[in-house]
């Protein structure tokens, strides 16, 4: 339970990762799963009924584009609704023109209203304005009691009398302006039921203090009757945001989700500690990844995304293949290769690979990198796609236009040759058969980055080269030994 | 008198979904997923939401629908006795037995600690049990405060700490307390935590361990858990259970439209027994679990009162 749905979406990438398209079947296995995993996170059931509807309409056929295969984009897809749902942008507080600013709180009882009461007002007044508490709450016993020790510590005024609520409300608001408060934050009475008493008390509350801002509070850890709540508060109050509270345990928040979609208010706040400090604005895609448990599964598709398009690394595998791969192919592959990190971090995700990098100098590596872009980028369009064709002539000129020697060309145009042809007697040696078959089941592509097993070339004709952990690029490239090394 | 009947509550989509579930004429598929449904909204969660209904299932396939009644309405019984059954057959009384017994009451924040024991103190005394209530929520402000009115009220004495105070020794007060006045019980309050927070869970440890250090046995831990909860309630028992030897649930704020139905799993799961329900605010609002009871309360369709 809880374990999030990281570890399922493993599953289905693992099940599309060779498909080129999800089919109806793969998309329903996965809304089944996404269904089990919104409703133990407490998204209330209609949500989740009309959430799978929209991500099914999106997901059904799609195809391999651009650096995702279908089950990434299916995440993605997952992702995206979800922080929709959740109210895209971060609310923001508006201030009255003419002071005091008035905030009311409202929800049941245990929810958490006297202490959100004194953390706004805590972060209120960290942003420069004067808040005024005042305790509505006359109904538990001691709740003013725990206003006044909380706004102590905070060192806010605390406004209350043992009158009734509203003439509470009516008062405070009156000494507010007597104290020059520029914001009234107003706790109220919970009660165990949403009945009409309460209600009613509430309902006076707010009609005496005409709040600029009324925000519903609500207890994270609330299952599927959240919903019922918001609904029956909103009805009599029009609230403007929810403040989420208890935000700090495993719960995943689900309720939040599903206040937002049904009664249609942003999630203000939220708080996601015992001390007073720990509550701060809340950011909607936050708690998106959070409900599905799945800061692994965000990382993997930015990784992806950040990645060299893989598409254009195919095709220049597949020419590679034909053996009409260019130097301008390989210099775009060592860019792509370029900007996964250090060449060494690179090399140390490639099974084997880590141990005999600690062997190299990883630095001149980088160097001689940077030399060889140096060299290729001095080339004319006709040298790089023909390395044949440079001569003495040629070469003296790519070594000054790169600030190289002659023979470094004359060694990258040997290796790059050698390279060529070995790719070539590759893509239709004996080889390949195993290969491909181990690039089709095992071809850790989908996982982006974070490849670890596998043997040193996948071939696949259609998927063209890739080394695990490096994407796509020629086996020159390999590291020590190959085309690269430093010696 | 239900559970239910005592308070009015709201039409909600539980009910309505209910309503749908009782008005079938046939079982079909879509009658299996109403079911379903039903159970979900009333917070039992997936997996015993599919285990229960897959018993019914069972159930209806071997023996057919009980005569005389609609299709959904016979489902709905089979679906009761389903759950009788499972939830019947543990003890729940409240365990004494100790010189003083202690009871220790655990939970997260807000979830009606304090008041509950407000309420059981009150019932012990009538019950002609002298007591001792213990104070140890140091952490929230004004817990204690809250508690000194329920023990005022329950005229019973209450040993407190400062606020800040360490809670085992605020408890250990209380047991000693308790001891040299030749009382039977102590009633001890904690803070409500977190229940991911260790270094708050081993503090909870720590005040079951010093309880017993003097005269005191802790008969019972008590874990107290909101109606309103979600799937996390599972979670937190599991935690709990861990760190306290927890030993019955207290449902408590039940009178709400919230179901409760999270207990049904964390028995189902962990073995642990629902002992006492909370139904409303009054200090008599505690009441003894009953299995029927309550799941009459869970199927009670509709606007009561």
């Amino acid at each position: 339970m809880f374990e999030g749905l990281s570890s399922r979406f493993e599953g289905i990438l693992k099940r599309v990762r060779g498909k080129g398209r999800l089919s109806e079947q793969d998309v329903e296995e996965f809304l089944a799963e996404l269904r089990v995993a919104l409703l133990e996170a407490d998204v209330h059931l209609s949500v989740v009924r009309s959430f799978r509807d929209r991500v099914r309409e999106r997901a059904v056929g799609v195809e391999v584009s651009g650096a995702l295969n279908p089950g990434q984009q299916v995440v993605k897809i997952v992702l995206d609704e979800l922080t929709g749902v959740l109210g895209g942008e971060t609310h923001r507080l508006t201030f009255a023109a003419r002071p005091p600013t008035v905030i009311l709180l409202a929800g049941l009882q245990g929810s958490g209203k006297t202490t959100t009461a004194a953390k706004l007002a805590r972060l209120l007044k960290a942003q420069g304005r004067n808040p005024l508490l005042v305790g509505a709450d006359l109904q538990r016993p001691a709740a003013v009691e725990q206003l006044r020790t909380l706004g102590g510590r905070i060192d806010v005024p605390v406004f209350s009398e043992a009158t009734d609520p509203v003439e509470v409300a009516r008062a405070g608001l009156a000494e507010a302006r007597r104290l020059g408060r520029d914001v009234v934050v107003c706790d109220t009475a919970g009660r165990l039921a949403i009945d009409d008493d309460l209600m009613a008390e509430v309902a006076e509350v707010s009609a005496v203090l005409e709040p600029d801002h009324t925000f519903l509070v609500v207890d994270a850890m609330t299952g599927q009757d959240a919903v019922n709540v918001a609904e029956a508060f909103h009805a009599r109050l029009e609230l403007d945001a929810v403040v989420l509270t208890k935000l700090d345990g495993d719960a995943r928040g689900g309720a939040a989700l599903s206040v937002r979609e049904v009664v249609g208010r942003p999630i203000a706040y939220a708080s996601t500690g015992e001390g007073l400090e720990d509550f701060d604005v809340f950011h909607p895609d936050r708690l998106a990844s959070r409900i599905l448990g799945m800061g692994d599964v965000e990382t993997l598709i930015e990784k992806a995304e950040e990645t060299f398009e893989q598409e254009k690394a195919e095709a220049a595998a597949a020419r590679l293949m034909e053996g009409t791969f260019t130097l301008d192919d390989f210099l775009e592959q060592l860019k792509a290769l370029r900007k996964m990190g250090p060449i060494s971090n690179i090399m140390g995700m490639v099974p084997g690979m880590a141990q005999q990098m600690k062997d190299v100098d990883t630095e001149v590596d980088e160097r001689r990198i940077d030399r060889i872009e140096g060299i290729i980028n001095s080339m004319t369009p006709a040298e790089r796609a023909d390395p044949d064709v440079i001569d003495g002539s040629r070469r003296s000129r790519i070594a000054a236009g790169s600030g190289t020697q002659p023979g470094e060309i004359n060694q990258l145009v040997r290796q790059f040759r050698e390279m060529r042809k070995m790719m070539k007697q590759m893509g239709r040696g004996p080889g390949r058969k195993a290969a491909k078959a181990r690039g089709g089941k095992k071809g850790r592509k989908g996982r982006g980055g974070r490849t670890t097993d596998g043997g040193p070339v996948l071939v696949d004709k259609k998927k063209g080269l890739s080394l695990p952990g490096l994407g796509d690029l020629p086996a020159g490239l390999g590291g020590p030994g190959g085309g690269l090394s430093a010696d | 008198m239900g559970l239910r009947s005592r308070l009015g509550r709201a039409r909600d989509a539980w009910a309505d979904r209910m309503a749908v579930v009782r008005a079938a004429e046939v079982v079909d598929d879509a009658s299996w997923e109403d079911l379903s449904d039903a159970l979900l909204l009333a917070d039992v969660g997936v997996a015993t939401a599919d285990e229960l209904v897959a018993e019914v299932r069972r159930r209806v396939g071997r023996d057919g629908l009980p005569d005389g009644e609609r299709a959904g309405d016979g489902v709905l019984e089979v679906l009761k006795e389903v759950l009788v059954e499972r939830l019947g057959g543990v003890d729940r009384s409240l365990a004494l037995g100790g010189s003083p017994s202690v009871w220790l009451f655990v939970g997260v924040n807000g979830v009606g600690k304090t008041t509950t024991i407000g309420k059981l103190a009150r019932r012990e005394a009538d019950a002609g049990r002298s007591l001792v209530l213990g104070a140890g929520d140091t952490f929230r402000a004004a817990a204690a405060d809250q508690l000194a009115m329920w023990a005022d009220r329950a005229d019973v004495p209450i040993v407190r700490g400062a606020e800040g105070a360490d809670p085992s020794s605020v408890v250990f007060d209380a047991v000693e307390h308790a001891a040299a006045r030749g009382a039977d019980l102590v009633l001890a309050d904690t803070a409500g935590r977190v229940h991911t927070r260790s270094n708050l869970m081993d503090e909870l440890a720590k005040v079951r361990r010093v309880a017993e250090k003097g005269a005191g046995t802790v008969t019972e831990t008590l874990l107290v858990v909101d109606a309103t909860t979600g799937q996390n309630g599972l979670v937190q028992a599991r935690q709990f259970a861990e760190a306290a030897e927890v030993t019955g649930i207290v449902l408590t704020k039940l009178d709400g439209s919230a179901r409760g139905g999270i207990v049904v799993a964390v028995q189902d799961d962990l073995g642990i027994p629902v002992k006492l329900v909370g139904v409303g605010e009054g200090v008599d609002d505690l009441v003894e679990f009953d299995p029927a009871d309550f799941v009459d309360a869970l199927f009670a369709a509709d606007v009561a009162a």
